[in-house]
């Protein structure tokens, strides 16, 4: 019985006999894969490190001009963005990638655009929803169809619609030391007719969201990013391309009531906008027109909202309402082939 | 900057210093060879010997009628040890001719002539390079003498060869253009003359400027023929991308470069055709670059065909350590990861690389966060994390429709991308569901 099973088995396997190898490495050390065999040294976390480092001076700015609050506040929103990171992963039972930095950046971001008086529990809850309803629900990091940081920012401008929009003024400024609320260079202007000197804008000594005062720091960032060819040129020069080029036409017309577009670009989040949400890789477009297009649209947009809109600024919505049109965009602007023949007409 | 090229690409590392200096080297005379039947793109040959039987080296040993297609010769003196299946290294099993060698050569300068290819006629030249099984040398393997037949009506006015060499580590097309550039600028001329062009252009990167200087020495003053100097930058050697860079024509979507009046030829090939007429010595040795971290020396070596991967590596120092290995028929860009050492040199073997384990690249990928580098890269225009998607999922209607067929699978955007998503090899699956289903319409 035995005999036979074992004979049965080596008539089996004979045709199937693998030819011989000859001496040399075992075929089990040789590795197989599709080529290319060659990858650059590029990463996600890397990436993302980096765009937490161009953000370190805008951290840095916020912290000097409003003090330790400021910094509490990047903090909270990092860790709660980590946190909720994590727990949503562990939930969707999916590998826990809180390492590759992108939960950071988000939280750095949402703090930035945050009053440096905003409530803590305030920025734990925009944090948690940036996170988990504006990235995770989507199905996590590249899946996600708005700016996360940003989602974050509108939950928190319709749940706490006074807190946020109640500003402090720097810590430099020495006699308004006792002022408990003051009004940022936009509102000013929109509501009093009133402009801020370009000087202050640029340094950042001006009430504000606590990581969009100061255009110097944000500059220094997002120039590093460039330099390090992790931001698209076309992004922030269409944005703020846009947003000058038009400020300008209102200014021109009636330069009594509206600002220069050298205002329109240092005021407000302007400037963080355009190096660090714009630029968003996962949520702006990739092919060139495509880019050219959502970045001239969201500066046009910008100004639009802060001139004719209810609101003093529009940065925030004009993202989030540009991002909305990337899957249009990608699918509509499509690079034209190498060769490509043009329909033919018959 | 200010050198010709094509639009978007890479600049990989090259790795060229590793063997761009060395001397072509022969390479030691093998025991034993296997010539598979099929080396090039077309039908394959049909065995003309049998077991038993005594060959010499030169003689033909497989052809077949086929228009597309290029007879196969024996590159040792010896006998036909079997004639069977055997690993070829494009990974399938392929029948093959094994001859063990008798440890003699044929010194083929005795009987040389010097032609001169004027008073030679174009049928002459095409039969020539035919009959000595004369494939592109650059690694596609396309039999040359069906590119010098163009369909009637096709007028040819330009024959460019194609010296770019942009793989990193190869170096063998470097080397000849160095060692025999008389050679190479005769072997235009013969195409040339065999298509009826009246320009013949020579593309070389501009990191080989020793290149350029000798292939200018010996074009001399002749003014029908023009070296080009080409930006480096990957794939510069891709025929529609070098077509564009010398000539700024646009080869259209599933044309060929006949339809814009250009033959492109390797550099390697035109030297082959010089010794196929002047020598009457058929393509049975050319030369490989041996190179990569995981080969000890690095060299370039004079390969007869047939030799065997381990035996070639052998003569290079041999494997450095003895961990996991990638060893690659080409380069690292568009090379073929082999299973076995044993796999023979081909026609179309311009180098044989070798990465170690800390140079594999990682199985692991992250999801596409669309940072567009695959599409600031892809030389013909495409979106290739879209059509890795596509492909994928098997999503053939729209693979198809987002331009996919006219990918050259050169592997740039799987090089640039940080999440290291593996979008050629998902180009290739997507391809693959596209012939299935042309099979499937056509029953």
């Amino acid at each position: 019985m035995t005999d036979k099973t074992a004979d049965q088995t080596e008539t089996k396997a004979a045709p199937l006999a693998p030819p011989a190898q000859p001496a040399g490495p075992s075929p089990d050390k040789l590795i197989v894969s599709s080529s290319p065999h060659f990858l650059n040294t590029e990463s996600v976390p890397k990436i993302m490190h980096t765009v937490v480092m161009a953000l370190f001076p805008a951290v840095a700015a916020s912290v000097y001009f409003f003090g330790f609050r400021a910094l509490l506040l990047v903090l909270v929103c990092v860790g709660s963005c980590m946190l909720s990171e994590y727990w949503m992963q562990k939930i969707r039972k999916k590998p826990v990638t809180v390492h590759d930095g992108s939960a950071i950046i988000t939280g750095m971001l949402l703090a930035l655009t945050l009053p440096p008086s905003f409530p803590i529990f305030g920025a734990f809850l925009g944090s948690f929803f940036a996170i988990v309803v504006g990235k995770q629900l989507f199905g996590g990091l590249g899946f996600n169809i708005f700016n996360p940081a940003l989602l974050g920012r509108a939950f928190m401008q319709a749940t706490y619609p006074v807190l946020i929009t109640t500003w402090t003024t720097p810590r430099t400024i020495a006699e308004a030391v006792d002022a408990v609320s003051a009004a940022t260079p936009l509102a000013l202007m929109k509501f009093e007719g009133k402009t801020t000197p370009i000087m202050d804008l640029f340094v950042g000594n001006v009430a504000g969201s606590m990581g969009e005062t100061s255009v110097i720091a944000i500059l220094i960032g997002g120039l590093y990013l460039r330099y390090k060819g992790y931001i698209n040129w076309k992004l922030p020069l269409g944005y703020l391309g846009a947003i000058a080029v038009v400020g300008g036409v209102f200014w021109l017309v009636n330069p009594a009531k509206y600002p220069s577009p050298l205002f329109h670009l240092f005021a407000g989040g302007a400037m963080l906008g355009a190096w660090f949400m714009v630029t968003d890789m996962v949520t702006s477009p990739v092919t060139p027109l495509g880019q050219w297009i959502f970045a001239i649209c969201g500066g046009v947009m910008a100004v639009v909202i802060r001139l004719l809109g209810g609101l003093p600024e529009g940065v925030m919505y004009s993202i989030l309402f540009m991002n909305a049109f990337v899957p249009l965009l990608n699918k509509h602007t499509r690079p034209k082939v190498f060769g490509e023949i043009k329909a033919e007409q018959s | 900057m200010g050198h010709k090229t094509f639009d978007r690409g890479i600049h990989p590392s090259y790795y060229k210093e590793l063997t761009a200096s060395k001397r072509v080297e022969a390479a030691e005379l093998p025991r034993t060879v296997t010539i598979p039947l099929h080396q090039h793109a077309g039908a394959p040959c049909q065995p003309l010997v049998k077991k038993g039987d005594v060959v010499f080296e030169g003689q033909k040993i497989g052809d077949v009628q086929a228009f597309v297609s290029a007879p196969i010769h024996s590159s040792i003196n010896g006998k036909v040890k079997d004639i069977d299946l055997a690993q070829h290294p494009n990974g399938s099993r392929v029948l093959s001719v094994i001859i063990e060698g008798d440890g003699t050569v044929k010194d083929w300068s005795t009987g040389a002539v010097a032609e001169d290819v004027s008073t030679l006629t174009p049928e002459f030249i095409r039969d020539a390079i035919r009959e000595a099984g004369i494939v592109g040398m650059g690694g596609a393997a396309f039999p040359t003498s069906v590119k010098l037949a163009p369909p009637k009506g096709k007028a040819i006015d330009t024959v460019l060869l194609n010296g770019c060499e942009c793989e990193p580590f190869l170096t063998a097309d470097h080397r000849i253009m160095i060692e025999e550039p008389e050679k190479v600028v005769w072997g235009l001329k013969a195409l040339m003359k065999a298509i009826g062009a009246p320009n013949g252009l020579i593309g070389v990167e501009e990191n080989k400027p020793d290149a350029v200087e000798a292939l200018k020495k010996a074009a001399g003053g002749q003014t029908d023929i023009k070296i080009i100097v080409t930006e480096t930058k990957y794939p510069q050697g891709a025929e529609k991308m070098l077509i564009k860079a010398a000539l700024g024509r646009k080869v259209p979507a599933g044309k060929l470069p006949l339809d814009v009046g250009v033959v492109v030829n390797n550099v390697g090939t035109a030297a082959a055709v010089f010794e196929a007429i002047n020598y009457k010595k058929p393509l049975i040795e050319r030369v490989v670059t041996v190179s990569g971290n995981g080969v000890k020396e690095p060299k370039n070596l004079r390969v007869r065909i047939g030799a065997s991967f381990e035996e070639v590596i052998n003569q290079c120092g041999g494997l450095a350590g003895d961990g996991e290995m990638e060893v690659l028929n080409g380069g690292p860009m568009m090379g073929v990861a082999q299973t076995t050492l044993a796999v023979p040199v081909l026609k179309g073997t311009s180098g044989i690389t070798v990465l170690t384990a800390e140079s594999i690249k990682p199985l692991k990928y992250d999801p596409c966060i669309r940072c567009s580098s695959c599409v600031e890269v892809c030389p013909m225009g495409l979106m290739p994390y879209r059509l890795g998607d596509y492909g994928r999922t098997a999503r053939v209607a729209e693979f198809k429709e987002w331009g996919a067929l006219s990918c050259i699978e050169c592997g740039c955007c799987s090089y640039v991308c940080p999440s290291k998503r593996p979008l050629l090899q998902w180009i290739r699956v997507g391809k693959l569901r596209v012939r299935e289903e042309a099979a499937k319409a056509k029953k």
